[in-house]
């Protein structure tokens, strides 16, 4: 890491982990959970939300100065709303059918607390370099888990990753599917998210005693 | 009349906003420890969807959507300005959230400190967005039933969160395995309420949501299509996820 001090990359890693945005500090949850029956899906909305972050808390970062303390919310707003219609309108130019599947939930990235809690939490405090940095992680940490959750829907729901069939074709009944191997239909009904996000809060909090909550 | 009731039963049980859409989960995860808090911020919900859904569907119909600034004039018809809905709707919300703001600080102050800082969070609350975005996209026709749809979806957020609320606080004194305490176990059960939501989904169908023979389509064209649409909106939600299933087989 000789390009990223040790702060720095900090700043990046933390988030991935121990400060996972959705496991841990419970931001970000809502424009999430709906979208990941599908791997592919669950990449686009990663990278929107990467995008989204980074580029907003430079933007908050270099208005900190100016911005008056009681409208900001509103500016906050307004800077998001901005990135987010320009990331709805490239999604429709060059991957229509995406956008469909995805419908109202890119423009939910606008109120993905995520960002607003970044800002407030991040931007608002501190430089422009840092505050990139912290966009890119926590929105990385964040599209770690929703990749995670998209690979076991999709997997276990479909039988297939990006759309390619990986255990076989369940028709022709080839591959897994010989030996009598079904689809598990119910991955692809929308709570099994919330049920796969609580096992990975398990598996996370096993491995680390110190995240464990009182009650 | 109907319609009223239909759109009513429907936006609280099965397209409820939790449940279904996964809408406004992060004050719905973070508030949900004590009941009295949850009542609070599921009542200031309501209210704010109840006044910003109306409002934004006036926006969407006479300056937004396709052709809709018409009546500034015939050289104005052809004017599409959807791709400002976001930005439109974002700001009448976060203004509407302000005034609430103001009106709960002068006249409750007590409700104003137990909410502390979720308040201005109902701004970034994706219930209220997503409200205003559901509206669009599901086309709803009139003013009334926007505001219809805008109440009862609030009122399935308010019942969402005040159940999660009362078994978060029953659920203290169980022996929940340490890794799961809190945040997991708030998930997991979540999940299972959605699931037992699902069920509502045969509601206003009568149940029959198994595909109708074609002797019965014949039979009463009319009622049958008619509760096919109503089938399909119902499982909207689902089906977008289903449809992509369906296409890969």
């Amino acid at each position: 890491m000789g390009l990223l001090s040790k702060k720095d990359s900090k700043l990046i890693l933390d988030p991935l982990a121990d400060n996972n945005p959705i496991t841990i500090q419970v931001l970000g949850i809502c424009s999430a959970l709906a979208i990941t029956a599908q791997l592919k899906a669950s990449i686009v909305m990663a990278v929107s939300v990467i995008f989204v972050l980074a580029i907003g808390n430079v933007v908050i970062s270099l208005m900190r100065n100016i911005i008056p303390s009681k409208i900001r919310i509103i500016v906050q707003l307004i800077v998001v709303a901005t990135l987010v219609i320009i990331v709805d309108q490239v999604l429709k130019a060059f991957a229509y059918e995406l956008s469909k599947e995805l419908s109202v939930f890119i423009g939910l990235i606008i109120t993905n607390c995520i960002i607003m809690g970044r800002f407030e939490a991040f931007a608002l405090g501190n430089g422009p370099w840092r505050s990139f940095l912290d966009g890119i992680g926590n929105a990385a940490g964040y599209g770690l888990i929703l990749v995670i959750v998209g690979f076991f829907r999709e997997l276990l729901g479909s039988g297939t990753l990006l759309g390619i069939k990986v255990l076989g074709d369940p028709i022709a009944k080839t591959g897994l599917y010989s030996i009598g191997y079904e689809n598990n239909g119910f991955m692809l009904l929308s709570p099994m998210a919330l049920i796969i996000v609580g096992l990975i809060i398990w598996v996370q909090r096993s491995r680390n005693k110190a995240l464990i909550e009182e009650n | 009349m109907l319609e009223h009731v239909e759109l009513f039963f429907k936006s609280i049980f099965i397209d409820n906003m939790v449940f279904a859409t996964f809408l406004g989960m992060c004050s719905y995860l973070a508030v949900s420890k004590k009941v009295s808090t949850a009542v609070g911020l599921g009542a200031a919900v309501i209210f704010v969807l109840a006044v910003t859904v109306p409002m934004n569907w006036l926006l969407d119909q006479y300056i937004l959507r396709d052709g809709a600034l018409a009546w500034l004039g015939p050289e104005y018809a052809e004017y599409d300005l959807s791709f400002l809905s976001f930005i439109l709707f974002i700001a009448t919300i976060a203004t509407m959230v302000q005034l609430v703001e103001i009106i709960v600080e002068k006249f409750s102050p007590s409700l104003y400190n137990s909410l502390g800082i979720f308040l201005p969070l109902i701004a970034v609350n994706c219930a209220i967005l997503g409200g205003s975005l559901f509206m669009q996209s599901r086309d709803i026709e009139t003013l009334g039933l926007a505001l219809n749809y805008g109440i009862s979806s609030g009122i399935g957020w308010f019942l969402a969160i005040l159940a999660i609320a009362a078994i978060r606080e029953k659920i203290r004194y169980s022996n929940v395995p340490a890794p799961l305490r809190g945040l997991g176990i708030t998930f997991i059960i979540t999940g299972l309420m959605a699931i037992g939501f699902m069920s509502f989904g045969g509601m206003l169908t009568g149940g029959d949501e198994a595909e109708p023979t074609s002797e019965v389509k014949t039979a009463q064209t009319e009622p049958a299509s008619e509760v096919e649409e109503i089938t399909k909106e119902n499982t909207a939600s689902i089906e977008a996820v289903q449809v992509s299933e369906i296409t890969q087989q």
